[in-house]
């Protein structure tokens, strides 16, 4: 049955879930699309933050999203650890492509069964007082689950984009993802600027985490979803750009909230693969591409 | 040994192995367990042929597999075709699949293909379990016919069968290996954009290739059914499969037919004997750590270390 405030909620509720996204594929953009490091484990790390967001709130009742910034400087370190054996096994050796792809894909994979094994497959959810209160607009519904993740997103992508811009590092970052052999000619170490923002990247992962289980009960294994969808927000929003990645961002949550109200929710997972692969095929370039 | 005598020595090994094993061994578990390993080289063979052939990474095993165990479905339920011709159509189907795949991406880098694959696999599962016919999420059951059309019991049938395809399949790989297809395979591995001036037609050629892989990998997915009798969206395009399938050439060695052969004999058998004693999600966790540590330190695989080996002895 389609009707007019069934669809105005609809697209609410996806721009409320796009802004989402796009905590959860930032870390992708920066870490795929600026330093050329198709990090397929992605979703993984956004798991055990929200594991860790989890086993803290449910022992000492702290605010799930406060857990995600506290423990983004441990994400951080663990990031950088990473991004060391992949520096040296992979990019220093030249065997960036097919051997650091399945380095990644089994770092998922390992990542997904080591929770199963320590948490097991049920679902698990934190709490916190904006969990269950809506705002009423009218006929509008603005759920505090979906509205606070928002919010904290587009802060989130806000401080980055500002410390992209403004900071020294932050600009070296930039120059990285631009011309990495440029760089090296004015003797920067490409190597050591990628081992900072790739910790960047995973820590956004931490306060991804974080947002995810409060929008909705998690299980290990549902990190697997998101790899389609991260990767097709990345490529619609054209790789590199923050604005671009919030747009392909918004456009994903819309359609998926709409096929989810008017088609059923089995069909939602379609729908973000489905525009991926239609992007790969005729706009690669992104949305906002040329 | 040219090819057409690999593929007359190859059917004799296998047609021996198969007399063999089922006059010696009784017990209907090791041919039950030998169907998965057999499962696996074939598997093993066919993305090699993509990813350690022509260098292109497939994550969407699991989605080519069971498009060819639900085509089997589909024609269960209309027809009563005998196995070898449903395999024969649920190769063609994922063929065509893999056709299709690689046409709209594989003009892009390669990893956006291997990323577009990731994706298939959670379209063709949403298409499946939206999709009654086939049991839709619930699963669906498939009963075996009470005889196999040769003697011995249904699984022995099944694991001749299997047999029969990982004969042809690792015969297949060979013969790509030292053809002209397959220098052409490697040139586009090696360097895709050199390959291309030098007048190879690389397009065409990773769509054979993705297309081979693809038929190779549904064909083997075919007998699933019968295998299990019972078929769910959700074990059928398991993530495992995948996994597995990038595991084994990687840890086996992806230059040469007979790397996934090793990995698929090893990681196999180590995950039935896992299975066995341990639990099913650790052995999971075993092939995920090993493909992460041979990857790292031995990122030619196995035969690669032999072969390394054994220059360092010439020399």
């Amino acid at each position: 049955m389609f009707s007019l405030d069934l669809a105005v909620n609809a697209i609410v509720a996806g721009i409320l879930l796009g802004g989402f996204y796009a905590a959860v594929t930032i870390g992708v953009t920066i870490s795929f699309g600026m330093l050329d490091i198709v990090n397929i484990a992605h979703p993984a790390f956004i798991m055990l933050g929200s594991f860790v967001a989890y086993i803290v709130n449910s022992n000492f009742g702290f605010d799930p999203i406060l857990i995600g910034v506290v423990m983004a400087p441990v994400f951080f370190l663990v990031g950088m650890g990473v991004y060391q054996i992949y520096y040296y096994a992979f990019e220093r050796r030249g065997e960036e492509s097919i051997q650091g792809l399945a380095f990644f894909f089994g770092l998922l994979f390992v990542g997904e069964v080591a929770l199963i094994l320590v948490f097991g497959v049920d679902y698990r959810f934190v709490e916190a007082p904006y969990i269950g209160p809506s705002l009423h607009f009218g006929f509008v519904d603005l759920p505090l689950r979906m509205l606070i993740p928002c919010l904290v997103s587009l802060l989130m992508l806000a401080v980055l984009q500002l410390f992209l811009g403004r900071t020294f590092i932050g600009r070296a970052i930039l120059a990285v993802s631009q011309d990495r052999l440029a760089l090296q000619l004015m003797a920067a170490n490409p190597s050591r600027v990628k081992r900072i923002a790739f910790g960047i990247s995973i820590a956004t992962a931490s306060v991804a985490g974080a947002l995810l289980i409060i929008i909705q009960p998690v299980e290990p294994s549902i990190g697997r979803d998101y790899i389609g969808r991260i990767f097709a927000i990345c490529v619609l929003g054209g790789m590199t750009s923050f604005p671009g990645m919030l747009a392909g961002a918004m456009l994903i949550g819309i359609v998926e909230s709409i096929t989810a109200t008017f088609y059923g929710p089995s069909w939602a997972p379609a729908v973000a693969f489905g525009f991926l692969l239609l992007t790969l095929a005729w706009r690669p370039a992104g949305i906002l591409g040329r | 040994m040219g090819a057409a005598k690999f593929w007359i020595v190859s059917f004799v090994v296998s047609v021996a192995f198969l007399i063999l094993t089922r006059w010696l061994i009784t017990n209907e578990y090791y041919f039950f367990a030998a169907y998965q390993v057999l499962q696996f080289i074939v598997l093993a063979t066919a993305w090699n042929i993509l990813g350690g052939y022509t260098g292109y990474t497939n994550f969407g095993t699991g989605a080519f597999f069971a498009v060819g165990a639900y085509s089997a479905v589909v024609l269960h339920k209309l027809t009563s075709l005998p196995v070898p011709v449903m395999m024969l159509i649920g190769g063609v189907m994922s063929g065509i699949i893999g056709f299709g795949m690689g046409y709209l991406t594989l003009r892009l880098k390669g990893v956006f293909f291997a990323i577009a694959t990731l994706a298939l696999a959670i379209v063709a599962q949403t298409l499946i379990v939206n999709w009654d016919y086939v049991g839709g999420a619930r699963g669906v059951y498939v009963i075996r016919p009470q005889h196999a059309p040769i003697s011995g019991s249904y699984v022995q049938y099944l694991y001749s069968l299997m047999l029969a395809l990982t004969w042809v399949s690792v015969a297949i790989a060979r013969t790509i290996e030292r053809s002209q297809l397959g220098l052409g395979f490697n040139a586009i591995r090696d360097d895709e954009l050199a390959a291309e001036t030098a007048g190879v037609p690389t397009l065409r050629l990773k769509l054979i290739a993705t297309t081979l892989s693809g038929a190779l990998m549904g064909m083997s997915g075919a007998p699933l059914p019968y295998y299990v009798t019972y078929l769910d969206p959700a074990s059928s395009f398991n993530l495992s499969y995948a996994v597995n399938s990038v595991a084994m050439p990687m840890i086996g060695g992806m230059t040469s037919w007979i790397g996934p052969i090793v990995g698929a004999v090893l990681l196999g058998t180590i995950q039935q004997l896992a299975t066995v004693t341990i639990s099913s999600a650790l052995n999971l966790l075993i092939v995920g750590v090993l493909l992460i540590v041979f990857v790292i330190i031995a990122p030619n695989g196995i035969v690669g270390l032999v072969q390394s080996r054994w220059r360092a002895r010439i020399r």
